[in-house]
């Protein structure tokens, strides 16, 4: 009776999963959503605590508390500049859970066998259904009950099902506190590998896999404690050759993992729930990964195994020459401009400029002006950062849009303000088979009347590739801090 | 110090003047002096009392200011007078028209002077900021189409009044350069219908992007010469372009033409037969009457009437009718040029013979005649593109039954191979294992078709939230901890907490970022 109870409340903790994922489509109903997702937990742990196999109430509630606690200040506490960081470190977080209790799983297997041996009885069994001993089913409740009944296919794919589980979670684990590290600014965030690159990835891969073998036939805690070494080190060495404008892939990709890895565990758990919602999560974060790989038009293993790829011929010459201007003059164009569009980019994010920006945009709206956002998906290190960014600079949503919403408005637009960004308003990806960026798909900021680009320096962006815009006619560059540019361009309007 | 003077300017009825307190403010930014010869700027508007204030000094003779200046920047070319007072090392900028004014280069050379003629910057993207000959010729097309209406008896714009109805005026503009589009867009503006012909097809759709309509003549040739202007056309086409004109003439009411071939006299496209097709009270503006006039009876700096009611109007001083706004762009002209002399903004002048720009307008220096100017390395005006050769409808379709086709069998595809793959395993798995497989499909069907109706703008909360139910790993943790193991224990215990934060923090963060989205 009690079983069944869990199993419903299972059910409808996944429906309200789902909703609360569905109901992100747009800003109104995702904030009913969100209850969905908390109603859901909430009914899972509780089902869980009240089902078959739970012990120490006490200690679960207690750790969940303090849990809680922790997890809600980091939460109150959080810039949303530092939303990248704390999306990585949590699912590192969900990937070492992964670890440990695919780890227990092993030990359980363990237990279950000497009991078996201690009572002289065959162990896994021979066939489905037989009923378990009393003497062992005295001894073991819960989880290690279901490891009792196992036949022996069962028991093997189990052990499949964790060594995957503890293999996926310990690449989650590291990769996650390396891109921790590198979008903190804590690790270096560029491409740094050992020597041997790509074949020590390789290496220990192999490695694994032979782990897998050697686990599969022996049911030892060595290859499984090798393995979640290799994949430890795999995690690290992956994320540490990749850098930091790759960081969205990076992000939703670790996320795809932190749900395969609930996956994984949930089939060797033999839960329903952990496999639903680790195919959800995995999923999400597979189509993220996607999303993000078509907007810089490159291949997923590619970003993966870092680096752009060469050029593929001389690039275009590059006609003209970046002209500077000032503030005065960009405030002069925007009084005259009835149209702007301001495209944002990790520049923005970097000098905290966000608010000033918004402050900008009020005053311009207030002028009368047609004030529009382009954000182009791969903005920022996280995908949708720069909406959040500008929402909490209090930017009403509906006029920040996607590139694809707004790259046909830029021939009638008066002024583009490019904030802080550079290869996603590169025209080389569209003008110049031969750059290493072609094809890549760009908000046309060029086709506008006038361009001003606030940018600190003349350096190239992160694919290293000049940027024409730069050089064109059209376009001016007012070059400083974004944020004191910004501030600059503030006090010259009127 | 550099010192920059600009003089009175000595022909008659020039009202312009090639320096404005503005510009002289500018300029000084430039680190150069200004001076400027008293009651310059009085035809257009600027007193010496203006001048002063913009810290312009004021010279009380054209001879004093020639006698101290470094560089003499004016609108008109040198009269014989003012140019032998030109010494050596000193820089004249005016309108020169070196290729008229041979005399004028011999002094310049023999004074060893420099000569900058502003008519003679070349027709590139950078130099359009001093392109001079540009911005009075836009001048000159606005000013044509005022000075038409002046002498037009009607309105431009057709209305329904309770006197009755009035037609709209039909405006033909001939030659659609800088002056010609400027007309077409004033004509436009005031509510005319404008007609426009130019022999350069290119020009085709600046003209419509004007508002007005192309006449469009069908034969084989190009009339585009260097530099993007007009190139001389062969007796066919020309003898086409008539009958085309001759078909116009009764039909519209004003005429503006602007057609000029470099270093040529002006074509006659308008010829005495049209003139007489014309309905009494129209009006002929001959912007060329400086080359001779495209009308056959346009007479230089006159206005005509026929005796069959047509006036035609020859003057060539459309700018100077306009004396404060050319002025000011003139000046701003002159002061792109001096910006470009002088790179490092300290007020020293570097005549960079390899620049271009430079290059190109210097027709005298350093005791040579420096025109003509070598062809400039840029092309004025980008070859038109091949055009690529659009699919047809059929194509279009053919192509995208096939690409449907070709996306149906890839699914089928790789819907069969997961279905083998799926057959194999549950041969071999067992019946357990398929359960939770199943379940694991199912559950990544629905991944995919809910994910993809997530907003972009949303993402960032996505993963926050997918972050928090990702913590669900908390349930295989619970279910573990109370094992008699200590280790595992110990572990399940710590994975507890780790998602325990991963819950809260997860979710709040969430509500946090939506919270912040708001509508305006």
């Amino acid at each position: 009776m009690e079983y069944g109870f869990t199993i419903a409340a299972y059910v409808v903790a996944a429906v309200l999963f789902i909703l609360s994922l569905g109901g992100l489509s747009d800003q109104e109903s995702a904030k009913r959503a969100v209850w969905y997702g908390i109603v859901g937990m909430a009914l899972a742990v509780i089902a869980t605590l009240l089902g078959p196999g739970s012990g120490l109430w006490l200690l679960s509630l207690l750790l969940i508390a303090i849990g809680g606690v922790v997890g809600w200040q980091l939460a109150q506490r959080v810039q949303m500049t530092q939303m990248p960081e704390l999306v990585a470190a949590m699912h590192s977080l969900v990937g070492l859970a992964a670890v440990f209790v695919g780890f227990n799983a092993h030990v359980e297997i363990g237990r279950v066998a000497a009991a078996y041996n201690e009572a002289n009885l065959a162990f896994p069994l021979a066939e489905a259904g037989t009923p378990v001993a009393a003497v062992i089913s005295d001894i073991f409740r819960g989880f290690a009950l279901v490891v009792a009944k196992k036949t022996g296919a069962e028991i093997t794919i189990l052990r499949a099902e964790l060594f995957l589980g503890v293999f996926i979670g310990a690449i989650t684990f590291t990769g996650s506190v390396i891109a921790y590290g590198k979008l903190a600014g804590r690790v270096d965030s560029a491409v740094k590998q050992l020597p041997g690159g790509h074949a020590l990835n390789a290496g220990a891969l192999a490695l694994s896999v032979v782990c897998l073998i050697w686990y599969m036939a022996t049911g030892g805690t060595l290859p499984l404690v090798l393995m979640a070494l290799a994949a430890l080190f795999v995690g690290y060495h992956l994320i540490m050759g990749i850098g930091g404008a790759d960081m969205p892939v990076v992000v939703s990709m670790l996320n795809s993992y932190s749900g395969w890895a609930a996956a994984a565990i949930g089939f060797s758990l033999g839960n329903d729930l952990l496999i639903v919602v680790g195919a959800l999560v995995g999923s999400s974060g597979a189509i993220l990964s996607y999303i993000m790989c078509k907007a810089m038009n490159r291949q997923f293993i590619s970003v993966i195994l870092g680096g752009f790829g060469g050029a593929s011929g001389p690039a275009m010459d590059i006609e003209g020459e970046m002209a500077a201007t000032s503030s005065a003059a960009v405030s002069a164009a925007l009084e005259e401009a009835d149209s702007i569009i301001i495209v944002p980019g990790y520049g923005m994010a970097v000098a905290q400029a966000q608010s000033s920006v918004s402050e900008l945009t009020r005053k311009l709206r207030a002028a009368g002006k047609t004030v529009r956002f382009g954000i182009h998906p791969v903005a920022g290190r996280l995908p949708g950062h720069m909406n959040v960014l500008l929402a909490e600079a209090k930017v009403p949503y509906d006029f920040v849009l996607e590139m694809d919403e707004i790259n046909d408005d830029f021939p009638s637009t008066d002024v583009v303000m490019v904030i802080g960004s550079n290869d996603i308003v590169n025209p080389a990806a569209q003008d110049d088979p031969n750059s290493p960026i072609a094809g890549m798909p760009v908000l046309e900021v060029w086709k506008a009347k006038q361009v001003f680009v606030f940018k600190r320096g003349q350096g190239t962006g992160y694919s290293g590739v000049e940027n024409p815009l730069f050089f064109k006619e059209n376009t001016r560059m007012f070059y400083g801090d974004a944020k004191s540019s910004v501030d600059e361009l503030l006090k010259s309007l009127p | 110090m550099t010192l920059i003077g600009t003089p009175k300017e000595s022909a008659k009825g020039e009202n312009r003047v090639a320096m404005t307190p503005q510009s002289a403010r500018d300029l000084q930014a430039l680190g150069f002096e200004c001076m400027i010869q008293t009651g310059a700027g009085k035809a257009a508007n600027f007193s010496d009392a203006d001048y002063r204030e913009a810290g312009v000094t004021v010279a009380r003779s054209a001879a004093e200011l020639w006698k101290q200046a470094d560089v003499v920047a004016k609108v008109r070319p040198p009269t014989t007078a003012e140019a032998k007072k030109a010494r050596s090392g000193q820089t004249v900028i005016s309108f020169v028209y070196p290729s008229d004014n041979k005399k004028l280069l011999e002094t310049a050379k023999t004074a060893n002077s420099t000569l900058i003629a502003m008519d003679m910057v070349p027709r590139i993207s950078r130099a359009q900021k001093m392109d001079a000959l540009s911005s009075m010729a836009n001048i000159a097309g606005y000013r044509a189409v005022i000075e038409a209406g002046n002498n037009f008896g009607r309105f431009f714009t057709g209305q329904v009044t309770a006197a009755g109805k009035v037609p709209p005026a039909k405006v033909l503009v001939i030659g659609a350069g800088v002056a010609g589009l400027a007309a077409i867009g004033t004509a436009q503006s005031l509510g005319a219908i404008v007609r426009a012909f130019d022999v350069r097809p290119e020009v085709a759709e600046q003209i419509e992007s004007m508002g007005a309509e192309f006449l469009f003549l069908d034969f084989e040739e190009s009339g585009s010469g260097e530099g993007g202007y007009a190139a001389p056309s062969s007796p066919e086409f020309r003898a086409k372009q008539l009958d085309l004109f001759s078909e116009q003439a009764p039909d519209i009411d004003i005429v503006i033409t602007t057609a000029l071939i470099p270093g040529r006299d002006a074509p006659v496209l308008w010829t005495r037969d049209m003139v007489d097709a014309m309905k009494r009270g129209s009006v002929i503006i001959d912007l060329a009457a400086e080359r001779g006039g495209n009308c056959e009876l346009t007479k230089k700096d006159e206005k005509v009437v026929t005796p069959s009611g047509v006036t035609i109007i020859g003057y060539t001083d459309f700018p100077s009718r306009m004396a404060t706004q050319s002025s000011n762009l003139y000046a701003t002209n002159i002061r792109h040029m001096m910006a470009d002399l002088t790179p490092e903004k300290d007020g020293v002048i570097v005549h960079d013979m390899d620049d271009d720009v430079i290059r190109g307008a210097t027709v005298a220096h350093a005791g040579e005649i420096t025109y003509p100017p070598p062809k400039p390395k840029i092309e004025a005006i980008a070859k038109p593109q091949p055009k690529k050769t659009e699919p047809t409808p059929e194509e279009i379709k053919t192509r995208e039954i096939a690409a449907q086709r070709e996306a149906g069998l890839r699914e089928i595809g790789m819907l069969a191979i997961g279905g083998v793959i799926l057959l194999i395993i549950g041969m071999f798995a067992p019946v357990s294992f398929m359960q939770h497989l199943i379940v694991f499909a199912l559950a990544c069907f629905v991944g995919f078709q809910v994910i993809w109706n997530v907003s972009h703008a949303l993402h960032t909360p996505l993963m926050a939230v997918t972050n928090a139910i990702s913590s669900i790993i908390i349930v295989g943790a619970l279910m573990q901890i109370g094992s008699g193991s200590w280790l595992v224990m110990i572990l399940a215990a710590l994975s507890v907490l780790m998602a325990g934060i991963n819950i809260f923090g997860g979710f709040m963060v969430t509500r946090r970022m939506l919270a912040m989205f708001q509508k305006s």
